[in-house]
């Protein structure tokens, strides 16, 4: 299939959904409208809000808003999990200590713990960033871990072979293999930072993007 | 000799514990003198513990019994004055080549600009001067191999050790390998301790090959000097009547001790 076949019936997909939305929302079937209009709406009244907030400039301070909850929740998350996942690689006892108790809070559904950080934190930026911080942490705690115990010992050896002392196996070794772990999963983790701030923004605040 | 033995095991024996509490001696009493600027050769069947022997000498193993003793003074932690080809790849997949190669004289002190330039003149001594700024992964296997032997020769330690570096390559690489690592070694002659399963390629390369028994306990059998005239072309020696004559010698020994090794593998892997 040429590039240009493939996408044209990409946005194909995409035409005829809208195309559906918009017909079974609007046009009554055998006399009656099949996605009601209170609990659904139609592409076009949507595309309308949409167009209507960006011209009169209301949508810029709540985006500003979910986009600082993010980003507070992505830095102060991997932080913690680059901390964190070092530790337990380069500690092992500490992390077989930690271990049973590392797995039962990650198998925690985190929107469970929503309402208690509005609680908290209240309905204010920083209940969302500690939601949000939850679920990134994890992520880079887990693959930052990795990264560090994934180094094959071969390259370690080599390492210490060419004169590397422990301050320079971290520096050239450890923290670049970590690092690329990381980055390859950058994009669920930003992706859970954002997750993070609409959930929050769900349940209840003062300005937000979800809302 | 005025200068010491840049590698003498005395006795040496290495021993592992394993998993279900039992001990596995891998190599027992090996006795082992390089001198300074001697190629020596390690031959044996598979898991005989020829790299066990390496790793000791290198320092990243402690020997269970007997002695290391580098330059005249006992082995302590790592062996600083060898430089270690690994089996498997070890440049570090995050640097370009000319950053591994470097690495080596960066971490010592040497500014940036000096390491990149000497280097770049490794690099180009090994072949490789046009792919500086190429990853490991966007270099072909023996190019790796390559770069890992510039990483390692630009630290110059005095003892090069090398546990079957040319082993994953091809047969026409393996050879070009061979000679550019003799030539390398022809322009300065360092103590080296190269272990491989392949009786030609330690012919053709070395000044001496050992023979060991197959494992476990493996031991130190044989010993012989290799009296082929320098230089060589590995490819060509092969076809010389005297190398014939010594492989036929030395095969005769190594051919029982793989024989048992085959056997041994087959049946650790049954019980």
């Amino acid at each position: 299939m040429s590039r240009i076949t493939l996408l044209s019936l990409q946005v194909l997909v995409a035409v005829a959904t809208l195309a559906l939305w918009q017909f079974f929302s609007t046009v009554p079937v055998f006399g009656k409208v099949l996605l009601p209009p209170f609990f659904f709406s139609n592409p076009v009244d949507v595309f309308s809000q949409i167009v209507k907030w960006f011209s009169t400039g209301v949508i810029w301070k709540h985006l500003a808003i979910t986009l600082w909850e993010s980003i507070l929740a992505f830095v102060i998350g991997s932080a913690g999990g680059i901390l964190v996942g070092f530790w337990f690689a380069r500690q092992p006892r500490v992390a077989a200590v930690f271990d049973p108790y590392v797995k039962m809070v990650n198998a925690l559904p985190r929107v469970v713990l929503a309402p208690i950080f509005a609680l908290w934190f209240g309905l204010g930026v920083w209940s969302k960033v500690a939601l949000g911080v939850t679920l990134v942490f994890f992520i880079v705690f887990f693959n930052v871990y990795q990264g560090v115990k994934e180094v094959p010992t071969t390259v370690l050896d080599n390492g210490r072979m060419l004169g590397m002392n422990e301050r320079q196996l971290m520096r050239h070794v450890y923290w670049p293999s970590a690092l690329s772990w990381m980055f390859s999963s950058l994009h669920t983790s930003v992706g859970f930072a954002v997750v993070g701030a609409v959930v929050g923004e769900y349940l209840g605040s003062a300005a937000a993007l979800a809302i | 000799m005025t200068e010491p033995t840049a590698v003498a095991l005395d006795g040496a024996t290495v021993a592992f514990r394993l998993a279900d509490g039992r001990v596995y001696t891998a190599v027992e009493q090996a006795n082992l003198a390089v001198d300074h600027g001697e190629f020596v050769a390690i031959v044996g069947p598979t898991g005989c513990g020829k790299s066990t022997l390496l790793n000791v000498t290198a320092g990243l193993l402690k020997p269970a019994a007997g002695t290391a003793r580098i330059f005249d003074k006992p082995l302590n932690g790592l062996n600083r004055d060898a430089g270690y080809l690994f089996q498997a790849d070890a440049l570090f997949p995050w640097k370009t080549a000319i950053d591994n190669v470097a690495i080596g004289l960066e971490i010592r002190g040497t500014p940036r600009a000096d390491a990149l330039a000497r280097a770049q003149k490794w690099l180009t001594s090994v072949g490789l001067g046009a792919f500086a700024g190429r990853y490991p992964h966007m270099l072909s296997g023996g190019q790796r191999k390559r770069v890992a032997l510039a990483q390692v020769l630009i630290r110059d330690p005095k003892i090069l050790l090398m546990d079957e570096p040319f082993g994953p390559l091809d047969a026409q690489t393996r050879q070009i390998m061979g000679n550019l690592l003799l030539e390398l070694w022809t322009a300065d002659r360092k103590a080296v301790l190269f272990v491989t399963h392949d009786l030609e390629e330690a012919i053709a390369l070395a000044d001496r090959v050992v023979i060991m028994s197959a494992g476990p306990s493996a031991r130190i059998i044989g010993d012989w000097r290799i009296t082929l005239p320098r230089p060589r072309d590995i490819a060509e020696i092969r076809m010389e009547k005297d190398f014939h004559a010594l492989h036929r010698e030395i095969w005769g020994v190594l051919k029982d001790e793989v024989m048992k090794g085959y056997v041994q593998s087959t049946q650790a892997g049954a019980a």
